[in-house]
């Protein structure tokens, strides 16, 4: 299975995954969380490489496993979530075996998060400076002056002004709200920003104005950005590559317009089959019959055959191998 | 990824079922001695029409799920009227809706999960409607027309789903029970609020096809709430846009997503991801916040964030402008006759 | 198409499974049926009056009384038995006329809207703030003397409390989508109210049961003790009154005051302890957490990062 290294490759390799020295490494990422019926699989083996500059989305619906990926990077998951196997790397350093210090550090400077619905995670009998200046103080040694500066010029930088700087919350509308949070993820200049559905939660005009500035703001500071979200289409024009996450897997990684164009694996295409067009001819859609699979006793063989219309007699006894069928495009299917 | 048949998207011209006329709904804000009212709605006035789908789209604020439930009768009016059958009902039936309008006008609400009762079995939701309204009676009777209306809504097996809880369902097959709720009472008007956004995408289209399918087999007139443009634009006939309360924009929706003429709509359509228009879209530019809507100031609400805002946009609120046969819109630029 | 196995087990029972299944639910209702049993049997346990002089009176306990004699010479033991009926029987009582009270008046205050809600409302914070021992003291001077009117006092003085818990409870449950479907679908206010909102608050019925009968039952021992209640009856109030008024205690007459105040202290207990275990049941966010499978807590606290666990399979 040779790569077929075009011309395009070499100058856009980041719209390919193919990197020299990628940023963020995930090698065959397995977690685990324990209820009373047994061990969830939220994550299965996941691996994936992102480098500097990328802007990547991760799609897929809820108990896919995308927002436990992005807690266990930044090891933030508690009991009874755990890591139960494969490697995490960034910049060559091993996350999984950094102690304290070495993930204070690592935390906020090299990759930070906004979680999801962050917005309503704000405090909201601390001031806004207050909890910029906290996350500052924390992760570097800045003084306070310094950190109570370094706010300022964030709120400037997202569009707020630091004329709210004093403000509570309460008194900011929930766009400015993801917009201070934006601000706390950049506010130590971090290499990478993972986004947990930042832009759920607010409407569709605020949630175009946040990430045209992420944009901005990411083609300014060089930082990559991981996306997270339920909404495969807003990913399309935004992301330079899109990976599809079903039932703690990757089952699809390929460049947006390729996926888009030619999305290989039924879920995608399923997925795909559940937008409706804003212009065009108006066709009837289906989306995907069926119901997640149960993380506890997971599907044997193809995690999705239960609900492929296009199962045939192997995929329910084995897995489905990961492999790259052309340049910077992975699949895990029998059919590809 | 094959498309099937394209929709038939006639401009339906059934009968008028339900209508509103200046329908406006204040709340007061602040407390008990305030004299500040929110203008939640204002001036709604539509029509529900048999075997249609209308279609009311905006954002948070702008006061669709408010009409929705106004249409309801979960709140009194402020001002205005709901015509039911050629009478005003707000004034025959004031204090409370009768059981006869109930009959006819049902809903479907956003949240699956807490649109049922969680002490509840799905049989005892679907049978309640059944018992109220004297559809069926003794328990046989109860329990066939139960399963024939899980069936309808493709719950299937129906014996096992009926003595379920809803939260040993999933959220998309919740929403199927809260259509088979709405369907017991046999309406001929379904207010549907927002009932795909709050479901995984890939269970929405299977919803919506339902309540497509509803409709053609029964028609069914419906009010679809949503702020998903894509969505309006599959499922509804005509296309209403609201915005602070107000309703901006209406025409049919094909018409309305390829000829916005209100800079409001045209703001949205640039907004909504599509990812299917080849072209890279020229985004236009969106300043400030939403008026405040308590004791809002005189004029057109949008004003402020308008492109092309006019002097007489502050002062005056527009007339509804025609721009085409059944495409009208409320904005100053195409009321002046110059 | 049905992707789920089998249904997991239905909710209501659920709740009170894992109820059963903490120790402290088990130990508290294991004492509450305990001295059920023993006020339901006092006849049987105790026969005859147990107001008759038995002996000879202030006499220490020996094989002939477990519990000695009181200062009359009444049998100790079956004052206890006898005590614990009268107590037992005015607490649950009352317990459970409070909790009717505050559940019918705290559900339509939260429910309704406008002036009726508004004037319960002041009602119960009315009530709210009068000192209940002063309206106690009132009462009993005008009211015959006898279990039911202090059941009618202690419940006119306890029921504001439940009445504003479960009127916040109701007012937020209000809000929720299935009552207005409910509404939609053309039920009646009284039915929603009682069929399908109260249904959801069981477990806050049930902890003010709870609360209610500890109320009752220690406002009763103290207004006997006060002598408002009936001092000829005999109740753990009644023996604790008789035993002050007779000096107990500097004459070194133990057996005529502890037994009491233990089993008093002791109901006290069992019901505290199981309204704990209660609250955890029906508040998630108290349950401890699950999955200890691993002894996971132990090398992970809150402020600890995910730690790596490549062992398990």
């Amino acid at each position: 299975m040779g790569l077929d290294l075009s011309p395009d490759l070499d100058n856009q390799p980041q719209l390919f995954g193919a990197f020299n020295n990628p940023l963020l490494r995930l090698k065959g990422l397995c977690v685990e969380y324990s209820t009373p019926r047994g061990p969830v699989h939220a994550v299965d083996g996941v691996t994936i490489d992102i480098g500097s500059g990328e802007f990547i989305g991760l799609a897929g619906e809820s108990g896919c496993g995308k927002s436990t990926i992005a807690q266990a990077i930044l090891r933030v998951l508690h009991p009874p979530a755990v890591i139960t196997g494969g490697e995490i790397w960034f910049e060559n350093q091993d996350v999984l075996s950094m102690d304290l210090t070495e993930l204070e550090r690592f935390r906020w400077q090299g990759i930070s998060l906004v979680f999801q619905s962050a917005m309503n995670a704000l405090n909201p009998v601390m001031r806004i400076r207050d909890q910029i200046t906290d996350v500052i103080e924390v992760h570097s040694k800045l003084s306070r002056a310094d950190a109570i500066q370094r706010a300022s010029e964030l709120l400037d930088l997202v569009g707020i002004g630091q004329k709210r700087l004093m403000d509570y919350p309460h008194q900011l509308s929930g766009g400015m709200r993801q917009r201070v949070v934006i601000a706390i993820a950049l506010a130590l200049n971090p290499k990478m920003i993972i986004m947990d559905e930042p832009t759920t939660a607010v409407d569709v005009v605020v949630q175009q104005q946040i990430i045209q500035e992420t944009q901005d703001l990411k083609e300014r500071f060089g930082f990559s950005v991981m996306f997270i979200t339920h909404d495969l289409s807003l990913l399309v024009e935004i992301s330079d590559r899109i990976g599809i996450m079903y039932a703690g897997e990757i089952v699809e990684l390929a460049p947006s317009r390729s996926l888009f164009t030619y999305p290989l694996h039924p879920y995608t295409q399923g997925l795909m089959s559940s937008f409706p067009a804003l212009t065009g001819a108006r066709e009837r859609l289906t989306g995907i019959p069926g119901t997640p699979p149960d993380l506890v006793f997971p599907p044997p063989g193809c995690r999705f055959h239960l609900r492929c219309s296009l199962v045939q007699p192997r995929c329910k006894v084995s897995k489905p191998a990961y492999e790259q069928v052309s340049p910077g495009h992975f699949v895990a299917c029998h059919l590809v | 990824m094959d498309s099937d048949m394209n929709l038939k998207r006639t401009p339906e011209t059934g009968e008028i079922l339900l209508e509103t006329r200046h329908l406006a709904k204040y709340f007061r804000a602040g407390g008990i001695t305030s004299r500040k009212y929110l203008h939640a709605v204002e001036d709604v006035s539509l029509s529900v029409r048999r075997g249609h789908v209308l279609a009311l789209v905006g954002e948070s604020g702008s006061g669709k799920t408010t009409t929705a439930r106004l249409i309801a009768r979960l709140m009194p009016a402020t001002r205005g009227e709901i015509l039911f059958e050629g009478q005003n009902v707000l004034k025959t039936e004031p204090r409370q809706a009768s059981l006869a309008y109930r009959a006819h006008v049902q809903m479907i609400f956003q949240d699956p999960f807490s649109s049922l009762n969680p002490t509840q079995t799905v049989g005892h939701h679907l049978a309640r409607p059944l018992v109220i309204h004297k559809k069926a009676g003794g328990r046989q009777e109860i329990q066939d027309q139960v399963f024939e209306l899980l069936a309808t809504v493709g719950l299937v097996p129906v014996e096992e789903i009926a003595d379920q809880y809803p939260h040993q369902l999933s959220g998309g097959q919740r929403q199927r029970v809260a259509i088979a709720r709405a369907l017991a009472v046999d309406p001929e008007i379904i207010l549907a609020d927002e009932p795909i956004s709050m479901l995984d995408v890939s269970i929405r289209m299977g919803v919506l096809n339902l309540i497509e399918r509803l409709r053609e087999e029964r028609g069914i007139g419906y009010l679809y709430i949503t702020h998903d443009l894509a969505s309006a634009r599959y499922i509804g006939n005509e296309i209403i846009v609201m915005y602070a309360g107000h309703m901006v924009e209406g025409a049919e929706s094909q018409e309305l997503v390829q000829n916005p003429a209100h800079p409001y709509t045209r703001l949205l359509l640039s907004a909504v991801p599509d990812p299917h228009s080849g072209i890279v879209r020229k985004r236009l530019e969106a300043r400030g916040e939403v008026v405040s809507l308590i004791d809002p100031p005189p004029g057109c609400l949008f004003a402020d964030r308008c492109p092309r805002v006019m002097d007489v946009c502050r002062l005056t609120t527009p007339e509804k402008a025609s721009i085409d046969a059944s495409h009208w819109a409320r904005c100053h630029l195409y009321n002046t006759p110059a | 198409m049905l992707t789920q196995d089998k249904p997991l087990r239905v909710k209501r029972t659920l709740w009170i499974s894992r109820l059963l299944r903490d120790w402290r639910a088990d130990l508290g209702i294991g004492i509450i049926l305990f001295f059920i049993i023993l006020a339901l049997l006092s006849p049987v346990l105790a026969p005859g009056n147990p107001n008759y002089f038995v002996d000879e009176g202030n006499l220490p306990p020996s094989a002939k009384h477990i519990l000695g004699t009181m200062s009359l010479g009444q049998e100790g033991y079956a004052q206890l038995i006898w005590g614990a009926r009268m107590s037992l029987g005015i607490g649950f009582t009352t317990g459970l006329v409070i909790t009717f009270l505050s559940v019918a008046i705290g559900m339509i205050t939260g429910y309704a809207r406008g002036l009726l809600s508004d004037v319960l409302s002041v009602l119960t914070n009315v009530f709210l703030v009068i000192p209940g021992l002063c309206l106690a003291i009132v009462m009993a001077a005008y009211l015959p003397s006898g279990p039911l009117s202090i059941i009618v006092v202690l419940s006119i003085s306890g029921w504001p409390w439940g009445a504003r818990v479960l009127r916040a409870q109701t007012l937020s449950l209000r809000e929720k989508d299935f009552v207005a479907a409910a509404l939609v679908s053309g039920e009646s206010h009284l039915h929603i109210i009682f069929f399908d909102i109260l249904p959801n608050m069981i477990s806050l019925v049930v902890a003010n049961v709870i609360g209610s009968t500890m109320y009752a039952i220690g406002a009763e021992v103290g207004l006997e003790f006060l002598g408002l209640g009936n001092i000829s009856s005999v109740s753990w109030g009644s023996i604790l009154y008789w035993a002050r008024a007779t000096s107990a205690l500097p004459r070194g007459a133990w057996w005529q005051f502890l037994p009491a105040g233990l089993c008093v202290a002791l109901i006290g207990f069992a019901l505290t302890l199981t309204n704990f275990a209660l609250d955890e049941v029906s508040n998630p966010r108290l349950r401890k957490e699950m999955g200890s499978k691993h002894g996971l807590r132990s090398i992970a606290g809150p402020g600890q990062p995910t730690p790596v666990v490549r062992s398990i399979q």
